[in-house]
């Protein structure tokens, strides 16, 4: 029985962990250097949306194994973001449009 | 290959271990996936109010401190490396590396909400608590710096959502302290190995899902205006 579990279950190896600190230290600290320089237009907020998602998903990936997890935990996730994407896209296509059009 | 309570562990309800490991660890994703959407309520309210008095914020943001702001992002982030060792070192079997992980886990993580509660008396010093949350004691936006175009009166505004934000965050960190202690104990006492480690594994799920909302949280909320301060 235990031969049986240990198949289902990857193991991530330790190697792996610690390339995945070392990046996430690494991101922190291109954020922090990158939140210092004055980018043009609103380059500075991509840049630290983009070091933190990359982040989060180095995280979600190898963390919290859903790279080795199964389909289902995939599927519960994507839905937490899909519905995350309907909160942000209806409310900000309100709020982020009002005044485009005059009002008589 | 069926030999049904053949471990301890294995509760009645499941066939066998496998199953019960693949259930729980869909219950603690459940579980995140609402967090997620607790979570996302206050990213949002931050976007608007953020795109609304842009220099406002950003004012309010360089008043926050950059270095121990830093150093507790790094804090968090060697927590989650440590509490993925445990994990790994019970799937191994390793009994000595699992509690010395979780206990430095543990401390990392009182370490960053000690750090939180230095930054949070500043405020406090600074009358920098939004609203009459302190009795005696209004806001007052006089210290902060006021960027051009940036009016003192939306200033609060931003210390709301970080108080709202970096608030629910610690208090996510205590619960996740508490979780942790109780995980080390059974540790200590030998309950978890190779066959049998799953409390730990979505115990460190919940860990590495706080530590995301802190990668989220640190440049949105610290990072924002650095570049316009010169």
């Amino acid at each position: 029985m235990s031969v049986q579990l240990r198949m289902s279950e990857h193991i991530v190896p330790l190697r792996i962990y610690i390339t995945i600190f070392l990046a996430l230290l690494v991101g922190t600290g291109l954020t922090v250097w990158a939140g210092g320089h004055d980018f043009p237009g609103s380059l500075n907020v991509i840049i630290a949306l983009t070091i933190a998602v990359i982040k989060a998903t180095l995280v979600v990936l190898y963390f919290m194994h859903v790279r080795y997890s199964s389909r289902l935990i995939w599927v519960v996730f994507t839905a937490a973001l899909f519905w995350l994407g309907i909160l942000f896209a209806l409310t900000l296509s309100d709020y982020w449009t009002r005044g485009w059009l005059p009002i008589s | 290959m069926e030999h049904k309570a053949s471990h301890p562990a294995l509760q009645h309800h499941f066939e066998n271990l496998e199953q019960q490991r693949e259930a729980g660890t869909l219950g603690m994703w459940v579980f995140l996936v609402t967090e997620i959407m607790f979570f996302g309520g206050m990213f949002l309210a931050y976007t608007l109010y953020r795109t609304k008095y842009p220099q406002a914020f950003a004012s309010a943001s360089n008043h926050l401190s950059l270095p121990l702001g830093t150093i507790n992002t790094g804090v968090l982030i060697l927590s989650s490396f440590t509490m993925a060792l445990a994990v790994y070192s019970a799937q191994t079997g390793k009994r000595r590396g699992q509690i010395v992980c979780l206990a430095l886990t543990l401390l990392l993580g009182l370490t960053f909400l000690g750090i939180k509660a230095i930054e949070y008396h500043d405020k406090y010093v600074d009358h920098l608590i939004p609203g009459r949350l302190i009795p005696g004691r209004p806001f007052d936006a006089s210290g902060v710096h006021l960027l051009p175009g940036a009016a003192k009166q939306n200033v609060e505004m931003f210390y709301w959502i970080y108080f709202a934000m970096t608030g629910m965050h610690a208090v996510h960190m205590i619960i996740g302290v508490g979780l942790l202690s109780v995980i080390l104990y059974f540790a200590a006492r030998g309950r978890y190995g190779p066959e049998y480690h799953n409390p730990v594994e979505i115990s460190g799920l919940y860990w590495h899902f706080v530590d995301i909302i802190w990668i989220f949280l640190f440049p949105l909320l610290y990072l924002l205006g650095r570049h316009l301060e010169h």
